[in-house]
């Protein structure tokens, strides 16, 4: 007490001395208990500064919480300061004291009601900080008043503090309709207030993402334009947010939307920057190609990324990974800015890295010259992490630019010539991959890696480095004494290396086969006895098999020409980098992980997709789209970029076997798939049958007897499985249409009976209504309506009941549908209500349609894709049913699903249960995955669905025990 | 023939990731000294343990430099997003999907206040105004909305600390906050407050250009751009409406703007238009691109060599001036930072001095002004550590230079009008060159 009393008056005496520090000073008798004293002190100022203390003590983390009852007691004051600080104090520990909260209530109430603005905002803020459930009920009055408040400046926090306190207690937000009044804050006269709105709004409708919170009209759309241009910074980024999720009608609407959210792109703040970018990128989409306003808008757009990379490198590695997103998609925009990504000495290695990543993406024929020279300066660079991916990226140029390989490769030979060990090993293997693309032009380089072969050190260099003396061997004199030398301490090396010289004395055999009996039996028992990798025994079983059964198709295996690598390796897969576009500026865009490996569980998050192009018509067609489409009928292949253990295995697998029967065209389109599935399973599949067969005798003649017989069983089934499936979809059936049924009764229609059924006809989704007239009059002027409903379904068109209805007559009438209409999550999902009106009343009804009728024709994902897709959905959205009773054999089950636009993408045959991996498309673009398992003789079915909206998984079901038992 | 083709769907084996369920934007913010102590937290909604703060701690450790440290951490419940500021981390605590520009730029605003408020951002001034700090951060965000990042506008609400303020307060019990509702706050013009009254009224622009340009051993330009900003210094009362004209605006086509610029006019007539903020503010920055010509004022000769064998190597670096419109190029400076394996240098600089760090390898010569009749030079010999390999990267060497009233690009005002107002400003215009990131490479 005394201490700190002098201290005031030192600090009085020197003014200049002044400072917070001295809240930290602590006196012997402990701390607490003097700070209760003061702030129980009749002296205002005393009070005052004891509160001071008590925050400067949180600030540093001290738990102050004991004070709570006599900090509330200051509470009641007009000073404002001192008003401020204890309602900071509040905040910061309401939650560990929730009975001492309700002290404060009181006060709250009352500070709403106080003269001056701030304080009642100061309050209703405060209010929804304290996350204590008790309170919130106490504070819906003072929220409802401050909402309706007649001073913006209270409006506008008490519109945040709805999202407060809906983050606390949901239900009672909705019951106390202060929804409804945050939605017409929208409408508010204050931009301010509607960009706070806006974000309330979205923060909610994220938590509830069915709610439908965020009805987006043209209507709403131009109250937020509006809002744009006059609200703060922040505001603006909330509002380009959710402007982001609106999809406009047509091409007309998303060019007057871009035209209006252009000028934010001279914004200083560089988020509003990046946002305004997201909403152009995905509504230009929508705009035909020829319109010049798409050139205009395309050239509108380089500035203003170029210009973040001039911000602090933080922000410039923000950009610069979304910028990666953005040359992906349209590399145009960027294609004259190689410059600007190119490295300054003293960029934060992240920024360089990121700027090496996008100099590839945009190297081109036209700029190579450039990007070499700069790359082979950065080899010279200090950081190891940067001169190695430097390295790398002039093998990835090689490889993307074909005319500059040769300039490529004699910049890497210089690299070597610098004997820098990490160098020399990161240019031999990307100089692996160029001979994997250009074979046969670069091998006289071959002698002078060898040179090297000493200095590797790393397994990734090493491996490289066996693939190239393995795969020349014919060429280099003494490989099998290169091999060999490797061979010594075969069991200290890395299962890649490992594997590779395994291949590499295999193929050594085949070429040169006289010399090296001795050295491949020494690899092959090396790998299959001593090794307690599967994978590496199982490689070891199948050359040995092999080599020991026929030699001559061991060396077609073996030695076959593989495919070329291309470039595209590590794009990003076409879907998801759309659905990363739609996210530019988020966290996912910055790891480029789908936002629902973000935001998990209670929250479904929607998928967001680009909205096509709607006004010419044609499809959306981006160059890496058309590439990705296109790989089951382009050969060259493209291997996955990450080195999976079976890279080498997989490239022979793939030669086509000239004896096997169907056609090659069918046949290429089964093997690249088969390739992408492989990825990595196979010993999963191979490794518990080898695994057992330790009777497996040395020497090549014990090898064949022993296989066991279930090795090669899968395998062929598998692929006959696979041919069937090429050639076999056979004739599509119709989809699946329930039978009428009884809609709305007589009864309730005052003599009208409606019964109906949905149908998908040709691709075109409609009901089928057959009207009859029960009553004794005509009726006349029939029109048909839906309530919202969970996919948005809509009439297309009006009810075409042309003539009248006369008493006992009947008619049948079609009516086309589309799902363009307003969202309302429905329960079920799919329910749909009706009205129907005619010359006597208006009926209601309602009826449920097969979720069938909404998968569309395009359902069928690509292998890849699908493979990655089910990887990337979460377990927990997974779920599994039961279809009993059903007799169809697969290929049958198969093809009736097709008929319902259910698509088999994959099928394979384990232990005689056939499992069809199947995908469908729903119209509003969600995927559905299936795994449909079905045993011959058993007519129970399993099906696992996957979906990123797992609400769906329910009705899919129905439908698919709908159509199969149909 | 045996041919392998199996088709086999690997079943997901559950990727980890973060549980995430509470829905806020920027949850927490700590202050984090380079030593690595947390001298400041602040938690907008439920306290965040500082243990969070270790995952970051990691990745400082890994990073080596302070300036490497990713500003973007994902760990198992949080996201980990950080800004360094004059030797400061920013570290914000965010638990969902918030964009990260919005959160890094936030961050700078927060130091850019603190900057306003205490002159300097470090953690001695931070921690001697803390509950101003407090304050200023509730003031800021609230509930992850920010709320007001104008310091025009939070100097009205929170009153930045003076010496005689602070003995003014402590004599007479008075409140460094503000009474009454900032009144720019809701204003269409919320940067500027009502009632501005000055007796002396003036308006000041700085146009300042700095050069970032890398040029190789041979002297050619491989990139050079232009980063510009028209600060401002605008004391004027009332409400006055401003339009700055430029002699050559087609030179700007790159443009961000401070809020109160009005686009339209902007992009119409080619005039900033506005009614400026009360103080200092940035009114616009630009970007002149390499596609244009970009002037590079000097000429940088240099020989560094390291010799095969024995542990030395030589270094000459002559400047001379290239294109500098005829004006001095002053304040001139080098620094190069050595390979490891330098232990010493010793050389001679016919103008200026220069230091060697041993610590950090930086070499740095203080030129001073630019004589074009007397070329400074530094030459002579650096001793290396005997026993180790030639280094492998080749120094890179950095330039700071000032060039005063010259903006490089050319660009100039030529008129600043003023409407709404009766009285007569004084006004001003300033420019100035700087080197930016000006890197010779050898």
């Amino acid at each position: 007490m005394q201490e700190w009393a002098n201290q005031l008056c030192e600090n009085r005496q020197f003014g200049s001395k002044m400072t917070d520090s001295k809240y930290f000073t602590t006196t012997k008798k402990g701390e607490i208990f003097e700070l209760k004293a003061e702030l129980n002190s009749d002296k205002k100022e005393k009070k005052k500064e004891a509160v001071k203390k008590v925050i400067a003590s949180m600030t540093v983390g001290k738990d102050v919480s004991a004070l709570f009852p006599d900090v509330v007691n200051c509470m009641q004051t007009d000073n404002l300061e001192l008003k401020k600080l204890v309602y900071l104090y509040l905040m910061n520990y309401a939650k560990s004291q929730p009975d001492m909260a309700i002290m404060a209530v009181n006060t709250f109430v009352k500070d709403c009601e106080d003269p001056n603005p701030l304080i009642r905002a100061l309050a209703v803020r405060t209010m929804g900080c304290i996350r204590v459930d008790k309170i919130t009920e106490y504070l819906c009055e003072p929220l409802r008043k401050c909402l309706k408040d007649e001073d913006p400046y209270v409006r506008k926090t008490a519109a945040v503090c709805v999202a407060k306190l809906h983050d606390i207690n949901a239900q009672l937000v909705e019951d106390q309709g202060f929804l409804d009044t945050l939605k017409d804050l929208i409408s508010d006269s204050n931009p301010m207030v509607v960009a706070n709105a806006v974000a309330a709004l979205s923060e909610i409708a994220e938590s509830h993402p069915n709610s439908n919170l965020m009805d987006l009209n043209p209507q709403t759309i131009n109250k937020l334009l509006t809002a744009l241009n006059e609200c703060t910074e922040w505001g603006q980024i909330f509002i380009l947010d959710c402007l982001a999720n609106y999809t406009p009608r047509d091409d007309r609407e998303s060019q007057s939307i871009c035209e209006r959210v252009t000028p934010r792109l001279s914004h200083a703040n560089s988020a509003v920057v990046l946002s305004a970018v997201k909403v152009l990128m995905k509504f230009m989409e929508m705009l035909p190609k020829d319109l010049d306003y798409y050139g205009t808008l395309l050239k509108k757009l380089a500035p203003p990324l170029v210009t973040l990379l001039s911000a602090e490198p933080e922000l410039q590695y923000v950009a610069l990974r979304n910028i990666n997103l953005i040359v992906q998609r349209r590399p145009e925009i960027l294609k004259h800015e190689m410059k600007v990504f190119f490295v300054k000495y003293n960029d934060p290695i992240y920024v360089k890295l990121e700027k090496l990543d996008i100099m590839i993406r945009l190297a081109s024929q036209a700029n190579i010259a450039q990007v070499l020279a700069e790359l082979k300066e950065y080899a010279t660079e200090v950081d190891v992490d940067f001169v190695r991916k430097a390295v790398r990226a002039i093998g990835r140029c090689a490889i993307k630019v074909e005319q500059s390989a040769e300039r490529c490769v004699s910049t890497l030979l210089d690299l070597i010539q610098t004997k820098v060990n990490y160098v020399v090993q990161e240019a031999i293997v990307v100089i692996k991959d160029i001979f994997r693309k250009y074979p046969n032009k670069y091998e006289s380089v071959i002698a002078t890696l060898c040179e090297n072969l000493d200095s590797l050190d790393e397994p990734e260099a090493r491996a490289a480095m066996i693939w190239i003396v393995g795969e020349y061997a014919e060429r280099i004199d003494n490989a099998d004494e290169l091999l060999e030398s490797f061979l010594e301490g075969f069991h200290d090396e890395s299962t890649q290396v490992q594997l590779q010289l395994l291949t590499a004395i295999v193929k050594l055999f085949l070429k040169k086969p006289t010399e090296t009996q001795e050295l491949v039996q020494q690899v092959l028992s090396l790998a299959t006895q001593d090794s307690d990798n599967p994978d590496l025994r199982d490689r070891g079983y199948i050359y040995w098999r092999l080599l020991s059964t026929d030699p001559v198709a061991a060396k077609e295996v073996v030695l076959a020409e593989k495919p070329l690598i291309s470039e595209e390796t590590d794009l990003i897969e076409p879907t998801l980098l759309e659905e990363l576009i739609c996210h530019i500026g988020t966290l996912a865009s910055v790891y480029h992980k789908p936002p629902s490996a973000f935001v998990e569980g209670s929250r479904g998050v929607q998928h967001k997709r680009l909205p096509g192009s709607a006004g010419s018509g044609e499809s959306v067609e981006s160059p890496d789209t058309s590439s990705a489409a296109g790989i089951s009928d382009a050969p060259p292949a493209v291997i996955p970029s990450q080195g999976d253990l079976l890279g080498d295995l997989l490239n022979l697998d793939v030669t086509p076997p000239a004896t096997t029967g169907p056609p090659p065209a069918a046949n290429s389109g089964v093997q690249m798939g088969a390739m992408d599935l492989l990825g990595g399973g196979l010993d999963s599949l191979l490794g518990g049958d080898l695994g057992g067969s330790s009777a497996m005798g040395a020497g090549f003649g014990a090898a064949p007897a022993a296989m066991p017989a279930s090795f090669s069983a899968p395998v062929s089934g598998g692929l006959d499985d696979l041919f069937d499936l090429g050639g076999g979809v056979g004739m599509p059936m119709g989809a699946f249409s329930p039978p009428k049924t009884v809609w709305l009764p007589a009864m309730k229609g005052k003599g009208l009976e409606i019964s109906g059924t949905f149908a998908r006809r040709a691709g075109v989704f409609q009901m089928e209504l057959t009207l009859m007239n029960k009553a004794m009059s005509v009726m006349t002027d029939f029109a048909i309506q839906f309530n919202r409903n969970s996919f948005g379904i809509a009439p297309a068109g009006p009810l075409q009941v042309l003539t009248p209805l006369s008493p006992n007559q009947t008619i049948e009438v079609t009516l086309p549908l589309n799902t363009v209409g307003p969202v309302m999550k429905m329960d079920p999902l799919n329910n749909l209500q009706v009205a129907v009106k005619n010359n006597i009343d208006v009926f209601y009804f309602s009826c449920q349609y097969p979720i069938s009728m909404l998968f569309v024709e395009d359902g069928k994902m690509e292998r890849q894709v699908f493979l990655a897709t089910w990887k990337d959905i979460p377990n927990d959205n997974e779920s599994q049913f039961q279809i009993k009773d059903c007799h169809l054999s697969s290929d049958a089950a198969s093809n009736k699903l097709q008929g319902s636009n259910i698509f088999t993408i994959a099928k394979r045959t384990v232990d005689g249960q056939d499992m069809l991996y199947q995908s469908m498309k729903l119209t509003n673009g969600i995927w559905v995955l299936a795994e449909l398992r079905l045993q011959a003789g058993n007519p129970n079915y399993t099906v696992s669905l996957k979906c990123r909206a797992p609400e769906v998984s329910q009705c899919v079901f129905q439908s698919y025990e709908a159509v199969l038992k149909n | 023939m045996c041919c392998l083709l199996i088709v086999i769907i690997i079943i997901n084996e559950g990727i980890n990731k973060g549980f995430i369920v509470a829905a806020e934007m920027i949850n927490s913010l700590f202050l984090i000294s380079h030593t690595g102590d947390i001298f400041l937290e602040k938690h907008w909604k439920s306290v965040i343990s500082r243990s969070v703060c270790d995952y970051f701690f990691e990745a400082k450790e890994k990073a080596g430099d302070l300036e490497n440290v990713p500003p973007i951490l994902q760990t198992p419940h949080h996201y980990l997003i950080s800004v360094y500021r004059g030797k400061l981390f920013f570290l914000s605590v965010v638990q969902t999907e918030v964009p990260p520009l919005f959160v890094v730029e936030f961050l700078h605003r927060v130091a850019d206040t603190f900057q306003d408020y205490f002159g300097e951002c470090s953690e001695t001034v931070i921690k001697d105004n803390v509950v101003i700090v407090y304050e200023l951060l509730e003031e800021m965000l609230d509930n992850g909305f920010p709320l007001a990042t104008e310091s025009n506008v939070l100097m009205e609400m929170i009153r930045p600390p003076t010496i005689l303020r602070s003995v003014v307060n402590t004599l007479t019990g008075g409140s460094n906050v503000g009474e009454k509702l900032p009144t720019g706050q809701l204003s269409i013009i919320p940067w500027r407050r009502a009632g501005v009254k000055y007796t002396n009224n003036e308006a000041y622009f700085d146009v300042i250009e700095e050069i970032d340009a890398i040029v190789d051993k041979s002297g050619t330009t491989v990139f050079a751009e232009i980063q510009g900003v028209v600060e401002a210094c605008v004391k004027l009362s009332g409400m006055p409406d401003l339009t700055l004209s430029f002699m050559n605006p087609r030179l700007l086509d790159d443009v961000s703007f401070h809020p109160c610029v009005r686009f339209k006019r902007w992009e119409a007539d080619r005039v900033l238009s506005f009614i400026p903020p009360d103080g200092n503010f940035r009114l616009m920055s630009y970007h002149v691109s390499s596609q244009n010509l970009v002037a590079i004022p000097v000429y940088v000769k240099q020989n560094i060599s390291f010799l095969e064998t024995g542990s030395c190597g030589r270094l000459e670096i002559t400047i001379g001036p290239k294109q500098t419109m005829g004006k001095t190029v002053e304040a001139l400076m080098v620094t190069i930072h050595m390979p490891k394996s330098v232990l010493s240098v010793n050389l001679t600089a016919t103008q200026g001095s220069y230091t060697y760090d041993l610590t950090t390898k930086a070499l740095i010569w203080t030129i001073g002004k630019l004589n074009p009749q007397k070329l400074p030079n530094l030459r002579g010999s650096l001793s290396m550590q005997s026993g180790v390999p030639k280094p492998e990267e080749n120094p890179s060497i950095n330039l700071d230079l000032k060039i005063q009233q010259l903006a490089i690009s050319g660009l100039k005002v030529s008129r600043l009008d003023m409407y709404g107002e009766k009285y007569k400003p004084f006004k001003g215009v300033k420019y100035l060159t700087k080197a930016g990131k000006f890197q010779v490479r050898t």
